[in-house]
């Protein structure tokens, strides 16, 4: 779908952020149910391995699953408008105009800071515009804010 | 357009005004009929007729209540008060919490006038200010005496336009009307009407044709039905009453919407404010060959104490029409349109696996200026988004669609209603239409719409004809090669 566009990856560090994320929400259910199942084959009950089993596979499938998410961010700087590509599952790829920016955000929740990175988001004038790019290392996060707004005084056009 | 205004309603000196003293009245109309017809029978009855001493407290209570919603009506209109200075136009209100709100003359979009029923049985109306930017519910005058209101409404249009204020309001070129058994009829057509009416029609036959079982499932169900019936049939007045009397006029700055039977609205939806436009076809209007048509309209924030109705900004630009009709409409809102599917615009027959139910009316095409996209089950719903509105464009698809090479392409106005939706399309057309339409959207940007030349008609006629006394608004009109409307349909 991308059509001949070459989309910039976002920072590993964002990989990185969902990572631990990750691991601080699977390592309790690793432990509850890897751990529990492995106590109970020891203790004799066939079952505990089937579940230990089940547990681990969805860990390595949520984690698969948010490799792909992560590896299926990109966008890219056209010379009229940004281009923001997301999603494994269901693909969406949007494109905005630069002179429709209304309003550009960049936020960093604790996490996200920890690991020097931001969410830069674009507004237009439709709610309904979904332009978001997360894991943008802090400085870059900067610059395209900086760049958008620039090229956005620049071609604002009304309503 | 109401008569010349007179001197008593030209607030331009700067004084402050009150609004109508009969506003407390219209605002507390209903809440204080309520209590006039429940007190007496209070006061007779008591709320349990076997004690004597409720009657007194009751009375009491009530007469209570009534007091201060009288006072804090006429307190409310006391302390609000409004005038136009230094550019602005300003409203202040609030007895604790003051408010002072001030909307700048050249932010001005459109002036609507509208009038509740209480309102109109009074004399008195609503001016309501729509402007760029926030706040917009809180810009009006409620209310105003009707013939001040219509004085006020040309007033601030023409100092919205550079003009002084005795300038007559621009002549309207009337397009259409609505006649009222058209109105009837479309609202007759409804499957929200059909689908009660048939249930009870069908309960009926099934009495008559097996008495004994029947009998009993028509005593559960038969109130329940003729509830549903009833509601529906006030639902269908109020939409009737709303309606009736449709008229639309074309005025330079925008179209005007004269409507309604017991209330009465008169409104405008400026040009540049439309971001797409609607055709709506019914599954039982289309042997009769009737549409409606639907604007959606940028920032359009329905307030949300819709008292009566009377702020709900209007969106449909004609209720019914034969199609031709719409299609001249259509053809006046978006110049060079095309609503109608070209051949090879329908989606390929591999959609039926992701939208089994609408297959049979999916279908967008696009040209120069516009994209089209038509959606819908029953009714077939065709969204006209002029390019140049186009805030930005979404090519996504999900496991389904991608496993049977599809995709869907969304278009995204201002508005708020609808973006075009090509749903299901072939994807590999659908990413080839996206860089395509990006590239058209930018070059409809650059190029002048023919709204534009609408607006600037008007800004370079009234430059003209500043100083004059009567000058002729309708010059801009002429001007940008645009006719009079000469419409052989009018009725």
């Amino acid at each position: 779908m991308g059509a001949g566009i070459e989309l910039t990856s976002i920072s590993p560090r964002f990989w990185r952020a969902r990572q631990t994320l990750l691991a601080l929400l699977a390592v309790p259910f690793l432990f509850l149910l890897v751990g529990f199942g492995i106590g109970e084959a020891l203790g004799g009950q066939r079952l505990g391995i089937v579940q230990a089993v089940l547990g681990a596979v969805l860990v390595v499938l949520a984690w698969l699953v948010e490799r792909g998410r992560y590896l299926s961010w990109g966008y890219a700087e056209r010379e009229d408008d940004l281009v923001v590509s997301r999603g494994l599952l269901f693909h969406r790829l949007t494109v905005v105009p630069y002179g429709r920016m209304q309003l550009i955000d960049v936020t960093a929740g604790p996490l996200a800071r920890a690991f020097g990175i931001a969410t830069v988001q674009l507004h237009t004038a439709a709610a309904a515009t979904d332009a978001r790019i997360p894991g943008l290392e802090r400085h870059d996060a900067e610059r395209l804010r900086d760049r958008l707004a620039a090229i956005g005084e620049a071609r604002a056009t009304g309503l | 357009m109401s008569a010349a205004p007179s001197p008593s309603v030209l607030p331009v000196d700067g004084q402050w005004r009150r609004l109508s003293p009969l506003s407390p009245v219209v605002r507390g109309g209903a809440a204080l009929l309520g209590v006039l017809v429940v007190l007496p029978n209070l006061v007779a009855n008591g709320v349990d007729p076997r004690r004597a001493g409720d009657r007194i407290v009751a009375g009491i209570v009530a007469a209570a209540l009534l007091c201060l919603s009288v006072v804090g009506a006429v307190v409310s209109w006391l302390v609000t008060r409004w005038r136009i200075a230094g550019g602005n136009l300003q409203i202040e209100t609030g007895l604790v919490r003051r408010q002072s709100f001030r909307v700048p003359l050249t932010r001005i979009q459109a002036v609507d006038v509208v009038a509740p029923l209480t309102a109109r049985l009074v004399g008195v109306a609503e001016v309501r200010i729509v402007s760029a930017g926030r706040g917009q519910d809180r810009a009006r005058l409620a209310y105003v005496r009707s013939d001040e209101a219509h004085a006020i409404r040309s007033q601030l249009l023409a100092l919205a336009h550079g003009l002084t204020a005795e300038t007559p309001e621009p002549p309207a070129y009337p397009l259409l009307q609505v006649p009222g058994g058209r109105l009837a009829g479309s609202l007759a057509l409804r499957s929200a009407t059909l689908i009660p009416l048939l249930a009870v029609v069908g309960l009926l036959w099934a009495t008559t044709a097996s008495p004994g079982g029947a009998a009993r499932a028509l005593e559960f169900s038969f109130g329940s039905l003729v509830a549903a019936l009833a509601l529906h049939v006030v639902a269908v007045a109020q939409a009737f009453n709303a309606d009736f009397d449709f008229r639309i006029s074309e005025a330079p700055d925008g179209f005007r919407l004269d409507r309604g039977m017991l209330q009465t609205r008169h409104e405008t939806i400026p040009f540049g404010r439309i971001q797409a436009v609607r055709l709506v076809e019914p599954l039982l209007w289309r042997p009769l060959g009737w549409c409606r048509l639907d604007v959606d309209v940028a920032r359009q924030r329905v307030s949300r104490r819709a008292d009566q109705g009377a702020h709900i900004v209007s969106r449909t630009l004609l209720p019914v029409a034969p199609r031709e009709q719409v299609l001249w409409l259509l053809a006046r809102v978006t110049p060079h349109a095309q609503p109608s599917p070209p051949p090879g615009s329908r989606v390929p027959r591999r959609a039926w696996v992701k939208a089994p139910l609408s297959r049979h009316l999916l279908a967008a095409w696009h040209d120069e200026r516009y994209l089209y996209a038509r959606t819908g089950r029953l009714t077939a719903a065709t969204v006209v988004l002029p390019l140049a509105k186009l805030q930005s464009l979404r090519l996504s698809s999900g496991p389904l669609q991608r496993a049977f090479g599809l995709a869907t392409l969304r278009g995204v106005s201002a508005g708020q209603r609808w973006a075009a939706l090509a749903h299901c399309r072939d994807a590999q057309e659908a990413g080839a239409w996206l860089w395509t339409l990006i590239d058209r959207a930018r070059a409809a940007r650059r190029a002048p719409s023919p709204w534009r030349d609408l607006q600037a008609g008007v800004a370079t006629a009234s430059v003209e004809s500043g100083d004059r006394p009567q000058p002729h608004r309708e010059e801009g009109l002429h001007d940008d090669g645009r006719q009079p409307v000469r419409d052989p349909r009018l009725h």
